[in-house]
């Protein structure tokens, strides 16, 4: 103990210093939290008690009111079961692909998965059957619509990546020029620009019926954003697969395409899963923007439940601090994921 | 005769088809605008913007043109990202290192704070900046003086200007005033919470690459190093930062890049950067081509910028190295 103590701590003067500054911050600020977040805290939905606090002490008490409206957003409040049953639906589907070991890894068993799975929870949300009242998209908003939006945007969007890495590879200039050009083009931009595009231009282009849909409209507009930046990762990836296996499969008889489909892209991929699940994280991140467009997901949710009240209006920092643990849990999770395939994947 | 005209059709199809899309596309818009009443052109830009800016480095008021509100967006995007990258190369630079060090609570401090600040989206963490800035700081005439001549409020930040820099009579160096600050220079909370969120955010990706570039220096150099009898610091500024730095700069390159991108988001905490700006003119005058197309064009050219200049240190390091 007293060595572990030496070597971690007190290595030598500057480590002993560094023990020291840092137990000090923490003497200084801990206890200050500590009473604001859970001693003095008020847990209660009573607006009445929070204001008595007067800064004192959080007041979770306005999750506890709000926390429907902020994990749901504009969704008809009598139907909000179905905005849940859909969350939990996606959280499951997420978690089994992640979790589900052998039984699950078989990219067929996957893909039926997620072929029932996601078009159920997007039934969920938008009624019109079945005895569940129509639901207009624009209405969606909270915790399923951020999940929806970015798995929508990296369902679509890797495929099409897939295809703008293979183009920019190709031999001839009329494919490969435009594909560069439009891989580098979209990277250089920030996505807001890109969903004023979508807010803004699609409705001028667009055929009416298609234009009018915001949700579609922005994820569209996601998709074309994430569609560049998952190119340029599965590029990398292709570039790690030796030109020997390419010219090896092609004297073997296989044509081009099925050289890349069953040699080249699935060792590819497998190298860039990693970087892959760093730009999900990043795209599931980037979804918070919709917000600048008005769809209400997590984050506009909260300033829609909060921004119109005057007797929560004081507490947005608790929720900035809960939707913040609920995008650190999903990003962190998957991170963690990632980081567990690179290990296996530097093993095997 | 067939197979050179199949290649002919597989050269010139696809931009042919490109070409065609975006005529029909250009045609599509041209008659939705017109049947809007929307003129299309750039001369809109000659005309006053007839909204104020809130805060701008040169002067600017409602009868300036357009393009002036326009270079005043720009001047405020560039205001916020340089010193928010000279901000987050410091502090990713300590967390970097202070993710390797010996001592387990500062390694554990620097982890965490990598870890937060990376899987929290980075328009949360404007929000919250500033929200903590504008509602839990104090009222302008109790400001708090937390540095001699530094007085943070909710009004924002005063602090002490150099002396050749004070304008027409202004004080210097800022002092408690009746109901706020006076003299000295300001900068607003709007400003404050942009380029806080960008340095801590940017910060902690900056952190994970210093630390992967050290990391990546085989212990082997290090210890030959000092096998020659090299000092640490020798060996950090001889040995290991000079290889490290290889592997360091060009993603550091791309992260000042994003931070600048990412000011963009400014615009939630109504700081008047160039995508703001673009914004309030698209609404009023209704042209977005043409105000998507500056916007574009701004952070094209930013991107291709970022690029030459790193291309240009990569062809300077493969010199040196030829060289050695």
């Amino acid at each position: 103990m007293s060595a572990w103590l030496r070597r971690n701590l007190f290595s030598g003067w500057a480590s002993g210093l560094a023990t020291l500054l840092v137990v000090a911050l923490a003497g200084a600020l801990l206890p200050g939290f500590v009473e604001w977040a859970v001693a003095r805290a008020v847990w209660a939905p009573d607006a009445a008690q929070c204001r008595a606090l007067d800064g004192a002490g959080a007041c979770w008490g306005v999750i506890a009111e709000k926390w429907r409206l902020v994990l749901f957003g504009r969704y008809p409040y009598a139907e909000h079961w179905r905005s849940a049953l859909a969350t939990c639906l996606l959280i499951a589907l997420l978690a089994g692909s992640v979790l589900g070991g052998r039984q699950l890894a078989r990219p067929a068993r996957l893909a039926a998965l997620w072929g029932i799975g996601l078009p159920a929870s997007v039934f969920l949300m938008a009624g019109g059957a079945l005895g569940l009242s129509p639901v207009d998209t624009a209405r969606w908003g909270g915790l399923p619509l951020t999940l929806l939006l970015s798995l929508g945007a990296v369902g679509l969007a890797l495929p099409a990546g897939i295809l703008l890495a293979l183009g920019r590879r190709a031999a001839l200039p009329a494919i490969r020029v435009p594909c560069g050009v439009y891989v580098e083009l979209v990277r250089g931009l920030p996505l807001i620009p890109v969903l004023f595009i979508a807010a803004f231009l699609f409705p001028l282009f667009l055929p009416p019926g298609l234009g009018a849909d915001v949700l579609l409209r922005v994820l569209a507009a996601l998709v074309l954003f994430a569609a560049a930046h998952l190119a340029e990762v599965v590029r990398g990836g292709l570039q790690s697969v030796p030109q020997g296996q390419y010219d090896t499969a092609r004297a073997l008889g296989f044509t081009t395409w099925q050289a890349q489909r069953y040699v080249i892209l699935p060792q590819a991929l497998r190298a860039a899963l990693p970087a892959l699940t760093n730009s999900f994280v990043a795209i599931f991140k980037d979804v918070s923007l919709v917000t600048v467009v008005s769809l209400y997901e997590l984050t506009g949710a909260l300033q829609l439940a909060l921004a119109g009240d005057a007797d929560w209006r004081p507490y947005f920092l608790e929720g900035y601090l809960f939707i913040g643990a609920i995008y650190w849990t999903g990003c962190f999770a998957l991170s963690r994921w990632s980081r567990r395939m690179e290990e296996r994947l530097g093993r095997g | 005769m067939r197979r050179r005209f199949a290649r002919l059709l597989a050269v010139g199809l696809p931009p042919l088809l490109l070409l065609l899309g975006a005529w029909l596309l250009a045609g599509r818009i041209e008659a939705e605008l017109a049947a809007r009443g929307i003129r299309s052109g750039f001369a809109f830009l000659l005309q006053p913007a007839g909204f104020e800016i809130g805060e701008s480095v040169f002067e600017f008021h409602a009868g300036y043109a357009y393009w002036q509100a326009f270079l005043v967006g720009f001047a405020n995007t560039l205001r916020v990202a340089v010193p928010g990258l000279l901000l987050a190369t410091v502090l990713g630079a300590l967390i970097g290192c202070g993710r390797l060090s010996p001592n387990f609570l500062l390694r554990a401090l620097c982890t965490a704070y990598v870890e937060v600040f990376r899987n929290i989206p980075l328009l949360l963490q404007l929000l919250t900046w500033y929200f903590l800035l504008t509602e839990k700081l104090p009222p302008a005439a109790d400001a708090v003086e937390f540095l001699p001549g530094f007085f943070l409020s909710k009004s924002g930040l005063a602090f002490p200007l150099p002396a050749f820099a004070a304008l027409d009579g202004a004080p210097a160096w800022p002092q408690r005033g009746a109901l706020n600050i006076e003299g000295g220079a300001t900068v607003t909370p709007e400003y404050l919470a942009v380029l806080l969120g960008l340095a801590a955010y940017t910060a902690a990706y900056l952190a994970e690459i210093v630390r992967a570039g050290i990391v990546s220096v085989p212990r082997g150099q290090v210890e030959a190093a000092a096998a020659l009898g090299l000092t640490a610091r020798q060996r950090l500024r001889w040995v290991v930062l000079p290889q490290a730095l290889r592997l360091i700069v060009p993603p550091a390159g791309n992260q000042y890049l994003n931070l600048t991108k990412n000011s963009s988001l400014a615009v939630v905490v109504g700081y008047p950067d160039l995508v703001s700006v673009a914004n309030t003119t698209l609404n009023q005058t209704g042209q977005a081509v043409e105000c998507l197309a500056i916007l574009i064009a701004v952070y094209l050219a930013l991107s291709l910028l970022t690029a030459a200049l790193l291309a240009a240190y990569n062809a300077r390091l493969l010199r040196r190295g030829g060289r050695a």
